[in-house]
């Protein structure tokens, strides 16, 4: 016979309310670990859907006193004659310490050419790259190889050119391999070709105008990004499309302290559930309490029994209460999440923290009850008889 | 070796006017191995009087030692410790856990003892047997009579071998002959050399005693 030997005696005994224990624990943890977990999904989905917003932060040379719009947002500017970065350069942003966060970079030339007699902009770009950094871009046609051009909606329409089509640079013969949809941006009036094509065409081998950089994932530390691109890129500006950025975080911080706040308010009520049972238990239990000191029990020895019945129950609520949230999240996550299918993977963090949080909630709400029984007078015991 | 002397000792409960006066400065001394009876009206303050020695119940003023200990100046965790060295403790009603068998029972002051399972086990048993309950060990409260339950609860009292046990009206709620055995019991414990402070409304259980502490209106007589 031992304390712990009591304890569990006696919460075989009084089953109904340690049943009511339980059931106020694991309401409460199931509730946080599903509200958790669905808002890392629905964290997740939004990020997935923010990816779709394309590029983030944005790569310049450096320059004295330029302003130039692109896409729609203020991104500083760009000029013709400045100096432009070379290529080589970019090759150091693989080796920033975020590297890995870079879901794509997208090297762009641009220069003026002149087509059938019209002034148009022309811009080298990767074009794998630019399908993540464009992903609303839709074709008539098709992207081209190492010779083609893509035109923007308006060019084609100045131009009179269609796919299949064919127009001069410099004496090269190219082929319009596709024609953008209408943006409404400035892409609707550039022509697209192939990055090496471009460069030789404009006479800048090797060089860029600009670059784009895709950061968008769960936990990209932008900021910390644009320092880190800027440490390896010292001739250049390397600016974060706040706009995007800081709407990203806004949204993401919105849902998290929402969770955290019903987290916090679901697991005050369960631990007020649990204080006013374990109080009741321990009004129920004077008289027990009495014969214990009556034997030389000392107050920290009822407080280790109370607590220890505190703490199976409550560790069994943060197992079955993460089960249970878990299984709800399960269940719940297609109704708030759309289209890539967000998943819910088994956390064993989470069941951890769920299980701590279980017994540091159940301690903390027992605490009262327990010093409370150990301060109650041992002559109630005789009284009682 | 273990000697009692309560000098002037006082209880007082509540206060103002609604304050209850159960002890009114009274002294006494058992020796070791002595075994008294402590008899009085209901409300007497005999009870009282039992809790105080069995230092459950602090006196209002007033002094109680043990082989000169003064024990109401001990913190309470050393009176505890006290307690369950020094004092075993026989109530009325029995008062055993219901959900713990008898030897569970029996077994309860030794969960706060640094001993193996299995010799507080066989400490139980051995004081169940002394009592003459050892087969029925594994049964609950409610499946024996209240004559053995009486008799578990001595078998409580006993298993840590305190020198003092303390009997609140033991035979109260059993017929003469469980009543008769359970003073048999008592006696052969005294015999041993515990010394029996017992509370009881029966002459002919007090005559088993070598004293007798006469209360009336919070005094001795």
């Amino acid at each position: 016979m031992t304390l712990g030997d009591i304890a569990i005696s006696n919460l075989r005994r009084r089953k109904g309310k340690a049943f009511f224990v339980l059931a106020g624990l694991l309401i409460g943890v199931s509730t946080v670990v599903a509200l958790l977990s669905l808002v890392s999904a629905m964290k997740e989905d939004i990020n997935h859907k923010l990816e779709m917003y394309g590029a983030n932060i944005l790569i310049v040379p450096k320059t004295e006193n330029l302003s130039l719009t692109y896409g729609g947002l203020s991104l500083g500017g760009v000029s013709f004659e400045m100096q432009e970065i070379r290529e080589e350069e970019l090759e150091n942003i693989k080796k920033i310490a975020n590297a890995n966060n870079v879901a794509a970079l997208g090297p762009m030339v641009l220069g003026p050419v002149t087509v059938a007699d019209q002034r148009l902009l022309m811009a080298g770009v990767d074009f794998q790259a630019f399908r993540v950094l464009r992903p609303w871009w839709t074709m008539k046609g098709q992207e081209p190889d190492d010779d083609g051009a893509l035109l923007g909606s308006e060019a084609a329409r100045l131009l009179g050119l269609g796919t299949g089509d064919k127009f001069q640079v410099n004496d090269r013969e190219i082929q319009v391999t596709g024609v953008l949809e209408t943006t409404g941006s400035q892409d609707d009036g550039l022509i697209f070709a192939p990055l090496a094509m471009t460069q030789e065409l404009l006479g800048k081998k090797d060089r860029i105008s600009m670059a784009e950089v895709a950061a968008l994932c769960s936990g990209c530390p932008i900021p910390e990004m644009v320092k880190q691109i800027s440490d390896v890129l010292p001739g250049a500006n390397v600016m974060a499309i706040q706009q995007v950025v800081k709407g990203r975080m806004e949204t993401l911080n919105h849902f998290e302290k929402f969770s955290y706040g019903v987290s916090a308010l679901v697991l005050l009520v369960g631990s007020l559930m649990v204080l006013v049972t374990m109080m009741g238990s321990v009004r129920e239990r004077t008289v027990e309490i009495g014969i214990f000191s009556a034997m030389g029990f000392r107050g920290s020895h009822v407080i280790r029994i109370i607590l220890m019945e505190a703490a199976i129950i409550s560790g069994l609520a943060g197992v079955l209460g993460y089960l249970v949230g878990f299984s709800v999240t399960k269940m719940l996550i297609p109704l708030f999440t759309e289209g890539h299918g967000a998943h819910v993977p088994f956390d064993p963090v989470m069941a951890a923290g769920a299980f701590l949080l279980s017994i540091f909630v159940g301690l903390a709400a027992s605490s009262y009850p327990a010093f409370a029984a150990s301060r109650l007078d041992p002559n109630e015991a005789l009284r009682a008889l | 070796m273990k000697r009692i002397q309560a000098q002037q000792i006082a209880k007082q409960y509540g206060k103002g006017d609604t304050a209850v006066t159960a002890l009114k400065g009274i002294s006494f001394t058992i020796d070791a191995g002595e075994f008294v009876a402590v008899m009085g009206e209901s409300g007497s303050g005999k009870s009282t009087l039992l809790s105080i020695v069995g230092t459950l119940n602090s006196p209002t003023s007033g002094r109680l030692t043990v082989d000169d200990i003064d024990v109401y100046a001990l913190g309470k965790d050393k009176r505890a410790d006290f307690r369950r060295k020094s004092i075993g403790f026989v109530f009325q009603n029995f008062n055993l856990l219901p959900y713990l068998t008898l030897a569970e029972n029996v077994m309860l002051p030794l969960a706060t003892v640094r001993e193996k399972r299995a010799k507080k086990r066989s400490m139980a048993l051995a004081a169940l047997a002394r009592v003459g309950l050892a087969e029925k060990a594994e049964r609950l409260p409610s499946q024996v009579s209240g004559g053995e339950q009486e008799r578990v609860a001595i078998a409580r009292a006993i298993v840590g071998r305190p020198p003092i046990i303390l009997a609140d009206e033991p035979t109260g709620n059993l017929d003469s002959k469980t009543g008769k055995d359970i003073m048999g019991i008592i006696n052969g414990l005294n015999s041993e050399g515990m010394t029996i402070i017992m509370v009881t409304h029966n002459p002919d259980y007090a005559a088993y005693a070598h004293r007798l502490l006469r209360v009336a209106d919070g005094v001795l007589e």
